[in-house]
């Protein structure tokens, strides 16, 4: 694990890819604290991280598009697949040396609260609350940039893909505004995707019976709760879809509450990415 | 050492590889040999457990490579078809990633990295970087990577291919020297170069093992196929029993000839015997001129060709048949 690591932080350093990523984290933050923090004395970091959550979409992709796919279409995955290693030290490897370049702004920015107590009183653990959410999230977003990477082999296809689910992740508060929040809605948008999930079984399974079981026992057990208490399903639709706002699980840390539930969701979709990219590595040896 | 059970790969409805069964022993190269697309990289790629296979197993040691995968390739170095290099490291950074990656003790790397380095001879140029060395340099750095950590077993997928003549001598030399203390696995589809360098001789065809000899073996069972050509001016039946009386002749082959008055005869003795002047003076005893006579020698090319190419046959006839009928479509358009 740790030679793939030390591997990915040289390439990276070694290409630009590493400096840029590092200096456009550096540049937007840097911007963002002198404007809030020191032009208009203004003691807290949240507004500052939160104003500058978009510049992952951007940085994101352009720091994890070549992870997976790189080695792919140069063949070099030959040589780590066929070394002595499990693929899950190969995956976790370049994960930890994508969070190891992430960690270089984030302990720069560690330093503005520093910067900030000189000129008056800060409260360090609120600031420090801030940052740690920040870097979760990031490594969040990074998780879902190397899943991406390993299903594709093209570098632009990947950094495309990327940068639209992280987007579609970013303003998910936004679309689920677009549903109301009455019972009924989300009953009919949870039938809708019990049948989506029914036709991914039938496609992953290739039995049409469990396939049908699955949907039509999630379909009467929909129905049978929605008749017991409605009330379960009010504003469910929001629910559902804030899973996947991962930027709406940083608001608490804004606030400058250390959110235990916060850090075990992006630690599960960490997980599930790291899951998912070992899945898809090890599925391709199989077609 | 390596044992092949069975092995089958399916990429949807073609079937690449087609029930192989073989076993690898120690110390000794090993040559695959077929036609573009026989499978023999797909077979290699099964063996070092880069691709999974559809059924079947491979056992390394007897670890099987899937299940047992970390054991397994530790036993094996293997330089794919593509040498997989990173183009941004130097030569030397290379080598010692890869020497980190398969494990070897970090005592011994600097000293091991050297050596190999001496051995494929890229010494002069360890601060190159990969991305800026010549196809050949390339290859080297690749072979480089397969021996290191000395494996028992080295797999080498057309490590050739690209490669000027000059360049090509020296890496047979040098697979030929990794022989006596490795096994080697090499793929090919050019017979000269297997029958030159390995031990053993494993010809696949559409997936299918068809052959698997020494080639000096090979190399018997070509000449069984040695046969003496003439053509001769005269009376057919006369000249057919004359030749047949002859105590070495094992049988004789009739056919027309496109001359007129003449007759064309294909010759197989007993053990090769040499029966040209004796044939000679017969047929001028008899007033039957010989018009030509040639010694037709069978290669190993031969035995190849005729092991490989007979399933091929029978798919080009498809083919062509496809070709006619897209042709036939195509003249409809222009008719419209």
């Amino acid at each position: 694990m740790i030679v793939i690591c030390k591997k990915e932080l040289r390439s990276y350093f070694t290409s630009m890819m590493g400096y840029i990523f590092v200096f456009f984290i550096l540049l937007v933050t840097g911007i963002y604290f002198t404007a809030y923090n020191i032009n208009s004395a203004y003691p807290k970091l949240d507004y500052t991280l939160n104003a500058v959550l978009f510049v992952f979409l951007v940085a994101v992709p352009v720091l994890t598009m070549k992870i997976l796919a790189d080695e792919r279409r140069l063949k070099t995955d030959q040589l780590l697949l066929t070394a002595p290693l499990k693929v899950e030290d190969i995956v976790l490897g370049k994960y930890l040396a994508l969070i190891t370049i992430y960690a270089i702004p984030i302990l720069i920015i560690c330093l503005y609260p520093l910067i900030m107590s000189q000129f008056g009183t800060v409260s360090m653990f609120e600031a420090y609350t801030v940052i740690l959410g920040f870097f979760l999230l990031g490594c969040a977003d990074i998780a879902i940039g190397v899943y991406i990477s390993s299903v594709t082999e093209s570098q632009v296809i990947a950094a495309v893909i990327t940068f639209g689910v992280l987007f579609v992740s970013f303003v998910m508060e936004g679309i689920a505004q677009f549903f109301s929040t009455a019972a009924v809605t989300s009953l009919v948008c949870y039938m809708v995707l019990v049948v989506i999930l029914a036709l991914i079984i039938e496609m992953m399974f290739r039995s049409k019976t469990i396939a049908v079981a699955v949907g039509a026992a999630g379909e009467i057990i929909l129905l049978i709760l929605y008749a017991v208490n409605s009330t379960l399903f009010e504003s469910g639709i929001q629910k559902f879809l804030s899973i996947f706002n991962l930027a709406g699980h940083f608001n608490n840390f804004a606030n400058g509450i250390l959110d235990l539930s916060g850090v075990l969701y992006f630690v599960s979709v960490i997980g599930v990415c790291m899951l998912l990219t070992v899945q898809s590595i090890l599925k391709r040896r199989w077609n | 050492m390596i044992e092949v059970k069975n092995l089958v790969k399916r990429y949807g409805n073609h079937t690449a590889v087609d029930g192989l069964n073989f076993t690898i022993e120690e110390g000794k190269i090993y040559g695959f040999l077929g036609p573009n697309g026989a499978g023999k990289s797909t077979t290699m790629n099964m063996i070092t457990g880069y691709i999974a296979s559809t059924s079947g197993e491979v056992l390394i040691n007897g670890c099987n490579i899937l299940d047992d995968a970390e054991k397994a390739k530790k036993y094996i170095g293997y330089l794919p078809e593509q040498p997989p290099l990173y183009f941004d490291m130097t030569v030397r950074e290379y080598l010692q990633f890869v020497a980190e990656l398969k494990k070897v003790p970090k005592k011994d790397r600097e000293t091991m990295i050297e050596e190999i380095m001496d051995v494929v001879k890229i010494k002069e140029m360890p601060n190159r970087l990969i991305r800026n060395l010549s196809k050949g340099y390339k290859q080297r750095v690749g072979l480089a990577q397969a021996i290191i950590g000395y494996p028992e077993i080295i797999i080498l997928d057309e490590p050739t291919v690209g490669l000027d003549p000059k360049q090509i001598i020296e890496i047979r030399d040098l697979i030929k020297s990794l022989g006596k203390n490795h096994t080697v696995i090499l793929s090919s589809h050019i017979l000269s170069e297997v029958s030159a360098v390995c031990d053993y001789v494993l010809i696949i065809a559409h997936g299918k093992l068809v052959a698997s000899d020494t080639p000096e073996n090979l190399s018997k069972k070509a000449f069984e196929d040695d046969a003496l050509e003439l053509t001769v001016k005269g009376e057919r039946d006369e000249i057919v029993s004359a030749v047949e009386a002859f105590e070495n002749v094992d049988s004789v082959t009739v056919k027309e000839s496109k001359e007129p008055g003449c007759v064309d005869l294909s010759v197989k003795t007993y053990d090769l015997a040499d029966i040209r002047e004796e044939l000679f003076y017969r047929m001028a005893e008899l007033h039957y001129p010989i018009l030509k006579m040639e010694h037709i020698r069978a290669t190993l090319e031969d035995i190849f060709l005729e092991l490989t190419e007979r399933p091929e046959d029978v798919d080009r006839s498809g083919e062509e048949q496809l070709d006619m009928e897209i042709g036939e479509e195509e003249d409809h358009d222009s008719n419209l």
